[in-house]
């Protein structure tokens, strides 16, 4: 063949053989179909492991007995039992090592998530015990007259009561 | 010259090698059948929610937040709690302030421009919330449409985002019919619930899960059929969300309303 005609096909062969190489610089070697097949399956495999190696934040109760025995048996008595320590108390990573203290949130927002009154009965929300946030010691720290470890309706702190 | 005969057997040829799909070129590979037959996986990961124990508290959202990393006053969530309220003249009222980070805390609805809502207690027929969530979809759209691989399906039922991998151009964002998507204020990439895969993958719980007082949402291997999650499934009326668009959700919801979307 003449040589104008092979010229230009040295050039696209060149052109996808460069192409190729690229492609295979760019492209991570565990790249490919895995378990859920050509439709859903194309991934970087080394991904999966990168998202099981999260760091963990909330650890449960579990951890929370131990130490704070008296606590832990305290709430368990009352109706506040059902709600995770981490819930007020943050989540607590390695605690006790790091970080050696936690920070409660002790404030108004996180009592009336449930407390704040809305008469709903289709779910349980209209049987909680709730109030009118407006209305209600507005500028009040809920904390500052109940107990929120064991908080029985006139279980109130004694200087709240007197 | 050409005749028609000879014309009519080219097109023929034509038109049928132009109609092969992509797909019959590949070359056969035994291995592939045989993963495909050893995948005696033993588990795929499933959700259930049960609205009637929810209270609109918000823990679960809040737990999520932090333990995912998502910026907390960014106002995108991996999971959020809906407020449905349907009144006397059967007009429905939904709202989910923050995603519902800070719970529910005032009966008014949050209407966006129109500003709160008010509704008489004795005008309102039924309300509850809906917690919402990624549903893992079997036949996910999300992952059909992304044009480089970012986003997957794991062998147990997962749908996960390659970070390093995903360009941002937002498909997965219009492709998902439940709006669970949404770009990471940070990574600039796409993001969703993952169910908690670092935690569910060592034996423990979604943080939501955990977080949630009530009870209103499990999460448990739907191939385990001793599995306390996958019995409520099998044996009680459970329904999912949007299942017209063949999606195949799971996440299972228990006391579902025709009003929830
Ligand atoms: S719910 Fe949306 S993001 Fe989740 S798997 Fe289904 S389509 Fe994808
Ligand atoms: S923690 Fe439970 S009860 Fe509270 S909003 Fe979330 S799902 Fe509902």
């Amino acid at each position: 063949m003449k040589n104008h005609v092979l010229r230009p096909l040295y050039v696209a062969l060149a052109l996808v053989g460069f192409i190729l190489f690229v492609r295979k610089l760019l492209v991570p070697v565990d790249f490919g179909i895995y378990e859920r097949g050509y439709m859903y399956g194309w991934h970087r495999k080394s991904n999966e492991a990168e998202w099981k190696g999260v760091r963990i934040k909330y650890k449960t109760d579990k951890g929370c007995r131990d130490c704070h025995r008296d606590k832990y048996e305290e709430i368990s008595k009352s109706g506040h039992s059902i709600i995770s320590c981490e819930n007020c108390h943050g989540p607590r990573y390695e605690h006790p090592k790091d970080p050696p203290g936690l920070t409660v949130d002790r404030s108004r927002g996180l009592c009336v998530r449930c407390h704040a009154h809305i008469p709903y009965m289709t779910g349980g929300r209209g049987d909680i015990p709730g109030i009118d946030p407006e209305k209600h010691y507005p500028q009040a720290e809920c904390v500052m007259c109940h107990l929120s470890h064991n908080p029985k309706p006139m279980n109130q702190k004694r200087e709240a009561r007197s | 010259m050409i005749n028609r005969r000879q014309f009519c057997k080219r097109a023929i040829i034509a038109v049928g090698g132009l109609m092969l799909p992509l797909a019959a070129l590949e070359i056969f590979d035994p291995r592939t059948l045989q993963a495909e037959k050893e995948t005696g996986n033993k588990t795929r990961w499933g959700f259930l929610v049960d609205t009637r124990k929810c209270v609109g508290c918000g823990f679960c959202v809040k737990a999520c937040k932090i333990e995912n990393e998502v910026p907390y006053d960014a106002n995108v969530t991996r999971t959020w709690v809906e407020r449905y309220v349907v009144t006397r003249d059967g007009k429905t009222y939904i709202d989910s302030p923050k995603g519902a980070r800070d719970g529910f805390t005032s009966p008014k609805i949050d209407q966006n421009h129109h500003g709160m809502h008010e509704i008489p207690p004795q005008e309102v027929t039924k309300a509850f919330f809906v917690p919402k969530l990624c549903n893992q979809c079997e036949n996910p759209p999300c992952v059909q449409v992304c044009p480089v691989g970012a986003t997957y399906q794991t062998e147990d039922g997962v749908v996960l985002i390659d970070r390093t991998w995903c360009i941002g151009c937002g498909y997965c964002i219009m492709g998902c019919p439940y709006s669970v998507r949404f770009f990471h204020p940070v990574h600039h990439v796409a993001e969703k619930c993952n169910f908690c895969y670092h935690r569910i993958s060592q034996g423990m719980k979604t943080a939501c899960v955990d977080a949630c007082p009530f009870g209103a949402r499990s999460v448990g291997n739907l191939k385990d059929p001793d599995d306390p999650v996958t019995r409520i499934i099998m044996t009680e009326r459970v329904s999912v969300l949007k299942e017209e668009y063949g999606t195949k959700p799971q996440v299972f919801y228990l006391g579902l309303s025709k009003e929830v979307k």
